[in-house]
């Protein structure tokens, strides 16, 4: 009996959080797959390709700017200062949205064979992630026209995405898990996704947002933390202080922790959910 | 390498089922949208009946043995295959499974079709617990087996639906199991395919595997099972010698 060791006993398991967790190591080559699979199912039958990755918020960055540079002029670097919030922001409303729809995909085949329940939702979101490093491309090339610098904090930019991975992942995994037993959920997000937008600094200066509420707007939302560190390190170009770093870390490590404990809270349940 | 196996019930089980039991909960108005759900729960209006589909089930089948479930459609058959192969987590009472499990049940999942044959099998596989390294190990193995030829770097979406299922076969059946789960829909390609499936799985069978196998053919478990076991409304009528369960659950069937 070769895998004589491999015993799975109901009555043994782990804390639902830690088992999921060990589970998903087991299955990493899974999610190499799966990551695979979205990127080049994405773009197979697409005739830009990958192309519409760069191109989508370059387009979305040109419409603010024309619709809004009369409106902020004093805006210093709009245009940089737009695309940084736009290719963050995508980053985060697309992986989040289709983590959602990954999770009515896989829960099909919850009813059919045993896959670790966050799989779907963690390869949804790395696979986002890998779309988010090609929008360094257009980034690049509009900081080159727009005469902007980058300065060496921007190497600091994997500490970032380590954040930002974990709080899209947070937030995915407390989504799907209310979309599995709530289907309504998927048509509420895009409204909840448009008024937190316009609540983010994404497309108006951040002056605009520190004078409501002397500022309080901005600090109870979570994103601020995360698109105002990434602004810090490739924008503006300086490396921030313990506290900035502390408080993004907080944050995305927060929303991570409670998101991926009541998903695996939960995730027993789905497969009894017709 | 039983020596790595401590504070086991008994070495020789494959499957252990102690008291399992399945309740779903079914709103009584089935509540879809959050909104209702949310004014309800406000409103104190939430009720839940219960339904059982599996009652206090005890079983044990020991390795090697090949054993099998007989019962009409919603008895529970299904929902017991589930519960061991993982997929449900059951409500009430504890599961145990040795070895490596391989459920020949749904054939292809996860199959996508803008992906060639090739990166499908290592999804299938990778979908399966198989690691990379054990896929490429078995690919020339896996399309030789399933006779896709050269279409196995094409889209599986240019694939008949023939060609599919012996993918998902082949792939499914690659590795051989400790625990072999068998549902009845496993007529496979053309004949000369499911002969193929059926002695492969006479391979794992005398190399000792378990063999636990659903049938609406009561012909076939009485000759291919040792012991058997009849499911009736989630609960288990009879439980025995594969020939004496099969005639009383054709006795029940003619009344």
């Amino acid at each position: 009996m070769k895998n004589s060791a491999m015993i799975y006993d109901s009555a043994k398991r782990k804390h639902p959080a830690i088992e999921e967790f060990l589970a998903l190591i087991r299955y990493r080559d899974l999610i190499y797959q799966l990551v695979r699979r979205d990127i080049v199912a994405r773009y197979k039958r697409s005739v830009l390709g990958i192309a519409w990755t760069m191109l989508n918020p370059l387009g979305t960055m040109l419409i603010m700017v024309v619709v809004f540079s009369q409106v902020f002029q004093t805006a210093k670097n709009y245009p940089a200062y737009v695309l940084s919030g736009v290719i963050v922001w995508t980053m985060f409303s697309q992986s989040t949205s289709m983590a959602m729809s990954s999770m009515v995909w896989g829960s099909q085949l919850f009813h059919q064979i045993y896959v670790p329940r966050t799989s779907f939702v963690v390869s949804t979101i790395l696979a986002s992630m890998v779309n988010f490093v090609l929008s360094f491309i257009p980034l690049g090339l509009i900081f080159l026209i727009t005469g902007v610098p980058l300065r060496p904090s921007a190497l600091l930019l994997p500490v970032f995405m380590v954040f930002l991975f974990s709080f899209s992942l947070g937030v995915a995994l407390l989504l799907s898990t209310l979309a599995v037993f709530f289907p309504d959920i998927a048509d509420f997000y895009p409204v909840l996704l448009t008024a937190w937008m316009y609540l983010s600094p994404i497309i108006m200066p951040l002056d605009f947002y520190r004078k409501i509420l002397n500022g309080l707007l901005l600090y109870i939302n979570p994103f601020y933390y995360i698109i105002n560190l990434f602004r810090i390190l490739v924008l503006d170009g300086f490396v921030p202080h313990l506290q900035t770093w502390g408080a993004t870390a907080f944050v995305s490590f927060g929303v991570l922790i409670i998101g991926w404990v009541f998903f695996c809270s939960k995730a027993d349940k789905f497969a009894y959910h017709v | 390498m039983s020596e790595s196996i401590i504070n086991q019930p008994h070495n020789e089980t494959a499957i252990l089922l102690e008291n399992i039991s399945i309740r779903y909960r079914l709103p009584s108005e089935s509540i879809r949208t959050f909104k209702e759900y949310m004014i309800r729960k406000v409103q104190g209006r939430i009720k839940h009946n219960s339904f059982l589909a599996l009652n206090k089930i005890n079983l044990e089948i020991k390795q090697g043995e090949i054993f099998g479930i007989l019962g009409r459609n919603g008895a529970g058959k299904s929902t017991l295959l589930k519960v061991i192969s993982k997929v449900l987590i059951p409500t009430e009472g504890r599961v145990l499974t040795r070895g490596y499990l391989s459920p020949l049940l749904q054939l292809g999942a996860g199959f996508h079709t803008e992906l060639t044959g090739i990166e499908n099998i290592f999804l299938n596989g990778t979908l399966l617990g198989r690691s990379q390294n054990e896929i490429k190990e078995k690919l020339d193995e896996i399309i030789a087996f399933a006779e896709i030829g050269n279409f196995i770097e094409a889209p599986l979406r240019t694939y008949s639906s023939g060609m599919q299922a012996r993918l998902g076969f082949a792939v499914a059946s690659a590795w051989q199991p400790d625990i072999l789960i068998l549902d009845e829909v496993l007529a496979v390609g053309d004949l000369a395919f499911q002969e193929k499936c059926f002695e492969r799985m006479a391979v794992f069978r005398n190399s000792g595997a378990t063999v636990l196998m659903v049938s609406h053919s009561i012909d076939r478990l009485r000759s291919m099972c040792q012991r058997a076991m009849w499911l009736e409304h989630g609960e288990i009528q009879k439980i025995g010698a594969a020939d004496d369960v099969c005639d009383t659950y054709s006795a029940a069937l003619q009344n």
